[in-house]
Parts: structure tokens; C-alpha cells; sequence
């Protein structure tokens, strides 16, 4: 796997040569042993380790430089705005380091962007003696909440511990005046300095017109991603392509905007430069940790689909038709769930027609529902930002059990008007009453997902399959399909091996410098086969001992076999209503927030 | 539907007083305010459903309800949990607006959020004309008394100059948590309940009904078209 990898670098740097060596002047001009340094800075923190490796091995740079062997992939700034699927591989990599030995000598330093760094790091260093651990003076930070340790478990973390750099993936979200605003491990203030390096890094391509887009050393990957006053790092060393590490930071910017919206961050850091967000985040830190832990371990977020329980056709319907028939003016979307999966999803008429429920929007409800306590309370009611749907926008949810003390069916009401919640609440009781009428909640408890010696194919381990051509409908949210992981995938360990050889496989069709169509990859203990096709796209992973013809042979059942399913597995009959109002008995537009009394709530949110 | 509740009176009065005439319930609402951390949820759900589990920050807000009898009349508390969290703070007028009660916590261990206790008071009173809301502090984590920073003294002269009722408790042992729901009953009873409008009566869950009763602000109708 490590050399295919290699491969695979080796083949995009010669792609891009040419364009690379316009680059290279550009960064490295200025001084490029300053970005050395502050990479080493980052470095020594981040991994010591490579340190001592490659010290011996690159004597081009100075002992301190050395410590990251900087291979800056940067692209000129007014490609900025491109498309995020595009990829990294559209920037161009540079190696100052190799081009233009230089040492890191003191006349260097004081160059302007050498003060530059200097002081951002001493700005660092400030911040963090002023705040300090323990010290939160203010009493309107809220910060003091995270003193409760069965909560803050990782935010106690020692950051100078080795076992802190061994984290597999680290995310940092900071503020562009370099303010820390959360880390997956460790407290934000004990950062401060390192996340205040990131910035200065940030800030000094950005000088050049340039922008920042990863660092690659030896056994780590370093992300960057700006969204507007926010700056996302993730420093990995899982061996994920840098598009989908970029596309896992903007997950955690998209849960960031669905509690405080896209504008009401502008507006702060419009206002305000130097705003200590953890104000606002104070107490979401959980929600962020539990979408990365979700993001590592479920590969909806990789195939960017929603995975749903499987149904017989007739129960589904049926649990449409409940949702469909409790309904109040401004009530968007009903969502069922059960065991974190898809049970149905009923929209109102007009939104499906104008625009759909994104995935990823799905993604973090899901990961709000499992972040509230509405296993404890009975019901919740709280804005939520949609940021694919809308990122400016609170729509307002409904969340509650309908099967406590168990707590596993969830359902999920979205209205757009937040004076609903009696209204809502009300659908609530209609739809538990139904239920209790068709005994809808034990076919449900009976309802599992599936083995894959269902399919009846010997050799055929797991699978992952998402379809594009739902048909006749060309809005319905994407799906996939997939069964338990089963031994010799059982343990926590085997899983995540199992998913990082899907993501290898997944960063290879998807590459944008050179896209698969289809992929055989024997690996070490299994042999994997991923396929794409303007209909699905298909990974698949056999016994070790399958041949190639095998494989095919049993690929071919296996689409037989789901096109038989296909009912079961998918939702494939979207359920809409209408709450379009009946003026004479609606109490609409008697919103305080809402002036144009003839929208229907959520056509402002379009 | 299976709804906790507490009986205050002996059984023999409240026959007398069903035979008279049937007993109303009315619909409290009630707000509890405070930093976060500072054990809002577990008060709630000490009062909700008489528990104690170490929670996690409430998401926007959580809704429980509780009845509690009194002799003359029942009441449904319907408890707005609300999150600490300055993330929501933008949203949280809508749960306190029209609260017949709110409850101002703190943690007796965190000198802040008796500080903070004091701003939501500031807050509360911008809406409120004096003694239309029956206003509670409440000391909570009286279990960590060893870590103590605010003196039962100090709430109590805080409660005293700003005419507000005062209670130290202990979600996590349950001390004070159900006497402090009874006081609250009487009081929001002796305050509201006599008046004419003070209370809404409840009638179950039929939809009909709550429509009307969520209806019935004087702001909707002013504004419908």
C-alpha cells in the first residue's frame, strides 16, 4: 500500500512538473527558510519523530527545517474560489527546499516576513501565558464548563504527551487572527502557540498571493482549508488523499455554520477581528467530536450518501403515510430514524421541487440527534442551521424518542417557525398515536440491516454500493447501501483497516489527476474491487484467494441481487405533503419574524 | 400519559374538593436559566422524572412536564430547560417569554455563574413588570460544599434586594429538589392563579385546543393578516 501510494505521488508530480517550477519562484523568493522554520516549529509539535528521521537524510536544510520536509502544494490565489471536488491535485507542488538550498541563518530572520512569523509566534506565546490553564477570569466565558471531566475527557489531555501526537487525526479550527477556537485532543489554550504557527503559516503564503493548501512529511498529512474568517487544519497520518481530509475539515465547518450560521460569523469577525468564538462554541466542543469520531468511522461521510434501513416497501410506506398526515403550517421536513440509519423521509411538496435535502445535511442532524440529550429529556426543540440547504438560515427541530426507555426509533421535525414547537410537539403525539395503531414500532424493532451471505455470493466479504440513477427521481438524496461488517471484520481495529483500504480505493477512482474507473487491488489479508459507473458506484472486498474472473462473476450476482433488493434497501419513493396554507383555518403569518405573510416560512430559506 | 406527579393533600380533602367542583388543571410555564455546567438539566430532570444522570450540554432546549396537586387545584409544569451555551442565547427570549416562572441557577462551587445569575436577572427584568413572574434563584450543587464559593448568605441577600425567592439544592442527592417544586407550585398558585387570566387551563392534548391556547397572544393577532 505504501508504495502504491509513492506511486501515485511520484505519477502527480510529473504531471504537474511543468507548472511547478512557475510556483516554486514564487514562494520561494521571499524566503523560503522562513516557512522552513515555522513548518519546523509546527513540526516539532506536531511530530518529533520525523525529526530524528530525517535529520541524516536531508542536509540541504538546516536541523530545525529538516524537521518537516516542506512540500508546499499551493496554486495561485484566484483559483481559489474553485470548486471543492476538484482536488489538490490542481495545485501545484513546489519544493523550495530542493531548489533553493538556503540555510536558515540568522540575516534571514529579519527579513519582513521573518518578523512576521517572530511575532505572530510571540503573540502566541502571550496569549497563551495570558489565559493560561486554569485562569478564566471572565465570567461571561463559558468556557468553565469544560472543567467537568467526564465530558471533557480529551480536553484534558496533556499536549506535550507523546500520546497526544500518536492521535491518528488531529483537527484544529482557528480564527484568522489566529485565535484557537477548537481541537479535537487537547485544551485550545495549552495550543494557543502551535494554532498561532498554523496562522502564521497561513498568512505568510497568503502574503504571496498564494494559498495554502497542505503539507506533506513523512508520515503526516497537513490540510489546510479558509472559510471565511475561519481557518480548518487537519494534521493526519491515516494515509487519506488530501481531497477527502480537506472534504472531512469542511464537515466540521458545515456542523461549525449549522449552530451559528454562515452570516452571523461574518457579521461577528466583521465586527470584531480578534472574537474568541469558544464564546459561542462553548459546549458544542462534544457535537465537533462526535462528527469526527462519526466521520472516521461511518463511510456515509466518504461516499457522501445516506445509508437507510432496510424495509419491506409496505412498512415504509406506511410510516410515510403516518408522517405524511401529521402535519402543521411550516413544517418542513419529517425525518424517521432508527439506529442511526434512514427509516423514511417525507418533505414538504414545494421544497422538493425547488431544491433537496443534501446528504450532508442529513449527516449532521444525525449527529445532532446523537449529541442531544433527547434520550433523557422526552423532547428538544432547537435552531439549526441546514448550511447546504441554507447557511443563513435557522430552520428550528424537533427531536424526540418514540420509544422510550429504549430510545432508538428518533423522529425529527423541521419547521421553519420557531413559535411552532406546540404545533410540532402536536404532530409528535398524531404520529406516536398511529403508530401504536399499526404497531409500527416492534416491525421496526424487527427491521435489521443485513449479512451479506444474503447475497449468496462465497468470497464476498462487504460491500459498499451507491446508485445515481434513482429513478424517476432526479432529486432524491443519495443513498448507499451496505451490510454489517462481519468477521473477519468485528473488532474496532479490523473495521478501521477495512475502511482504510476503502478510502485508498475511493482516493484512487476519485483522484482528479488521474481518475479509475475500476480498481483491482489485491492488498495483504483481502483483495478489493471498486468500480464506478454512470449508474453506481461499487466497492466491493473478497477473500484474499479470489481470482479476477472470480470476482467479476460474483460483482455481476451482486448487482442482481441488489436490483432484486432494491425496494428493501433504498428509499425509493420519496413521500412529499403539503402544508401550503388553507387561509381561512391557518394560523400563518402571524410570525413575528416573517414580514411577507404570503410565504410559505421556508421559501425565505431558498 | 403516565406522568409523575405529587400529592400534597390527604386523599379524604381531595375527594371533598373533586365532589365540590371538578379540579382545573392549569398550565405553568416554566424557564430555567443559567450558565452552562451549572446543573439546569438535572434539576429538570429531578423534577421531570425524579433521576439523576450526569448529562451532557443541552441542545437548544428540552421540554419536560410534570404534574404536581395541590389541594384546590392541579398544575402542569411545563419545564423549558434551556442551554446555557452562549450559542443559543440569541433563541432563549423565546423560551422565558410568558414563563409564569423562572428559575435563575447557579453553582454554589463556580463564583461566575452566580455573577452570571445576576445578568440573566438583569435580562429577565427588561421583560417582566415586577411580580407578574415568580423569579427563584437556586444554589445548586449543594453537594460540593467543601468546594463552596458563594456563601448561602450571599444568594440570599442577592434574593432579598431584588425581591426574588431563594433555595439552595442539590440536584445530584435530590436535597431540596421536590420541596422546592412544591414551593414554587404555592407560590405561582397564590401569585397567578386567583387572578383572572393569570393561569390558562389545560384540557389534555387534544389538538384543537393547544392550537387555540398557542393562538391567543395578543402579538399574533395584531399581526395576522
Amino acid at each position: 500500500m505504501l508504495s502504491l501510494h509513492r506511486d501515485w505521488d511520484d505519477i502527480m508530480e510529473k504531471e504537474d512538473h511543468q507548472q511547478g517550477e512557475e510556483q516554486e519562484v514564487k514562494i520561494c523568493d521571499s524566503s523560503s527558510e522562513t516557512l522552513a522554520t515555522s513548518l519546523s516549529l509546527l513540526g516539532n509539535h506536531m511530530f518529533p519523530d520525523s525529526v530524528q528521521r530525517n535529520d541524516s537524510s536531508d542536509s540541504q536544510l538546516s536541523d530545525l527545517a529538516a524537521a518537516v520536509e516542506p512540500c508546499l502544494k499551493s496554486e495561485p490565489s484566484d483559483h481559489v474560489t474553485r470548486r471543492e471536488n476538484e482536488g489538490p491535485e490542481n495545485g501545484v507542488p513546489t519544493q523550495p527546499a530542493d531548489t533553493e538550498p538556503e540555510d536558515a541563518d540568522v540575516e534571514n530572520e529579519q527579513s519582513d516576513s521573518g518578523d512576521f512569523v517572530a511575532e505572530m509566534l510571540a503573540k502566541a506565546k502571550l496569549e497563551e501565558q495570558g489565559i493560561g490553564l486554569k485562569g478564566r477570569s471572565s465570567p461571561l466565558l463559558e468556557a468553565g464548563n469544560d472543567e467537568s471531566p467526564a465530558l471533557m475527557s480529551h480536553r484534558d489531555e496533556d499536549v506535550t504527551a507523546e500520546s497526544w501526537r500518536q492521535h491518528r487525526k488531529h483537527v484544529f479550527v482557528l480564527s484568522e487572527a489566529g485565535k484557537p477556537i477548537y481541537s479535537r485532543y487537547g485544551s485550545e489554550e495549552a495550543l494557543s502557540s502551535t494554532m498561532g504557527v498554523m496562522m502564521a503559516l497561513v498568512s505568510f503564503v497568503q502574503s504571496g498571493d498564494n494559498v495554502i493548501r497542505s503539507v506533506y512529511s513523512d508520515g503526516h498529512t497537513v490540510v489546510f482549508l479558509q472559510k471565511g474568517p475561519l481557518v480548518l487544519v487537519c494534521v493526519s497520518s491515516s494515509r487519506q488523499s488530501e481531497q477527502q481530509l480537506r472534504g472531512e475539515l469542511l464537515y466540521v465547518y458545515y456542523q461549525i455554520i449549522s449552530m451559528l450560521t454562515q452570516a452571523s460569523i461574518s457579521r461577528i469577525f466583521e465586527h470584531k477581528k480578534n472574537y474568541d468564538l469558544r464564546r459561542l462554541l462553548a459546549g458544542s466542543e462534544k457535537i465537533l467530536d462526535g462528527l469526527l469520531n462519526l466521520v472516521d468511522s461511518d463511510p456515509s461521510f466518504l461516499l457522501a450518501a445516506v445509508h437507510c434501513l432496510p424495509l419491506t416497501c409496505s412498512l415504509r410506506d406506511s410510516l410515510s403515510q403516518i408522517l405524511q398526515k401529521a402535519i402543521t403550517p411550516n413544517l418542513v421536513f419529517s425525518i424517521l430514524i432508527a439506529k442511526n440509519q434512514l427509516l423514511t423521509i417525507v418533505q414538504e411538496k414545494t421544497v422538493i421541487e425547488d431544491t433537496r435535502l443534501e446528504p450532508a445535511d442529513v449527516h449532521l442532524l444525525l449527529n445532532l440527534i446523537g449529541a442531544s440529550s433527547a434520550f433523557q429529556a422526552g423532547e428538544i426543540w432547537t435552531p439549526i442551521c441546514l448550511p447546504l440547504f441554507n447557511p443563513d438560515c435557522y430552520f428550528y427541530a424537533y427531536i424526540s424518542y418514540l420509544d422510550p426507555p429504549d430510545c432508538t426509533v428518533c423522529l425529527l421535525l423541521l419547521s421553519t417557525d420557531k413559535e411552532a414547537f406546540y404545533a410540532v410537539a402536536e404532530c409528535k403525539r398524531k404520529i406516536e398515536e398511529a403508530m401504536v395503531t399499526q404497531k409500527s414500532l416492534s416491525l421496526i424493532a424487527k427491521a435489521q440491516s443485513y449479512s451479506v451471505s444474503q447475497v449468496g455470493v462465497s468470497d464476498l466479504r462487504h460491500f459498499m454500493y451507491k446508485p445515481f440513477d434513482v429513478p424517476d427521481h432526479y432529486r432524491q438524496l443519495s443513498q448507499f447501501t451496505s451490510p454489517e461488517m462481519e468477521a473477519p471484520y468485528s473488532s474496532e481495529e479490523e473495521k478501521m483497516r477495512l475502511l482504510d483500504l476503502y478510502r485508498y480505493m475511493h482516493s484512487r477512482i476519485h483522484s482528479t489527476s488521474r481518475p479509475l474507473k475500476l480498481i483491482y487491488h489485491v492488498a495483504e489479508r483481502e483483495t478489493l474491487l471498486a468500480w464506478v459507473t454512470s449508474k453506481f458506484e461499487l466497492y466491493t472486498c473478497f477473500s484474499p484467494l479470489v481470482t479476477k474472473a472470480c470476482a467479476i462473476t460474483a460483482i455481476t450476482k451482486l448487482l442482481r441481487w441488489i436490483k432484486k433488493e432494491e425496494d428493501r434497501l433504498f428509499i425509493r419513493y420519496p413521500a412529499k405533503y403539503s402544508t401550503t396554507p388553507n387561509p381561512s383555518k391557518s394560523s400563518r403569518g402571524a410570525k413575528s419574524d416573517q414580514q411577507d405573510s404570503t410565504d410559505n416560512g421556508f421559501l425565505s430559506l431558498l | 400519559m403516565g406522568e409523575p406527579f405529587l400529592r400534597v393533600t390527604a386523599e379524604t380533602q381531595d375527594h371533598d374538593a373533586s365532589r365540590r367542583r371538578p379540579v382545573q388543571t392549569l398550565r405553568v410555564k416554566m424557564v430555567l436559566l443559567g450558565s452552562s455546567g451549572v446543573g439546569k438539566s438535572s434539576l429538570a430532570l429531578r423534577f421531570g422524572k425524579d433521576q439523576f444522570r450526569s448529562t451532557s450540554p443541552t441542545v437548544g432546549c428540552a421540554y419536560l412536564t410534570r404534574m404536581v396537586h395541590l389541594s384546590d387545584v392541579s398544575l402542569r409544569f411545563e419545564i423549558w430547560d434551556t442551554a446555557g451555551q452562549e450559542t443559543y442565547h440569541s433563541v432563549t427570549p423565546l423560551y422565558y417569554r410568558g414563563a409564569h416562572t423562572a428559575l435563575l441557577v447557579y453553582d454554589i462551587s463556580r463564583r461566575e455563574t452566580f455573577v452570571r445569575a445576576q445578568l440573566w436577572l438583569k435580562e429577565l427584568e427588561k421583560q417582566y413588570i415586577p411580580g407578574s413572574t415568580v423569579i427563584w434563584l437556586i444554589g445548586n450543587k449543594g453537594d460540593l460544599s467543601e468546594d463552596r464559593q458563594v456563601t448561602e448568605q450571599e444568594g440570599r441577600i442577592l434574593a432579598d434586594e431584588r425581591n426574588l425567592f431563594f433555595t439552595e439544592t442539590s440536584a445530584l442527592s435530590g436535597d431540596q429538589v421536590t420541596e422546592l417544586l412544591l414551593m414554587i407550585a404555592h407560590r405561582v398558585n397564590e401569585h397567578m392563579g386567583a387572578q383572572q387570566g393569570g393561569l390558562s387551563e389545560w384540557r389534555g392534548t387534544s389538538c384543537v385546543d393547544l392550537h387555540q391556547n398557542n393562538n391567543i397572544k395578543p402579538f399574533n393577532t395584531c399581526c395576522k393578516m
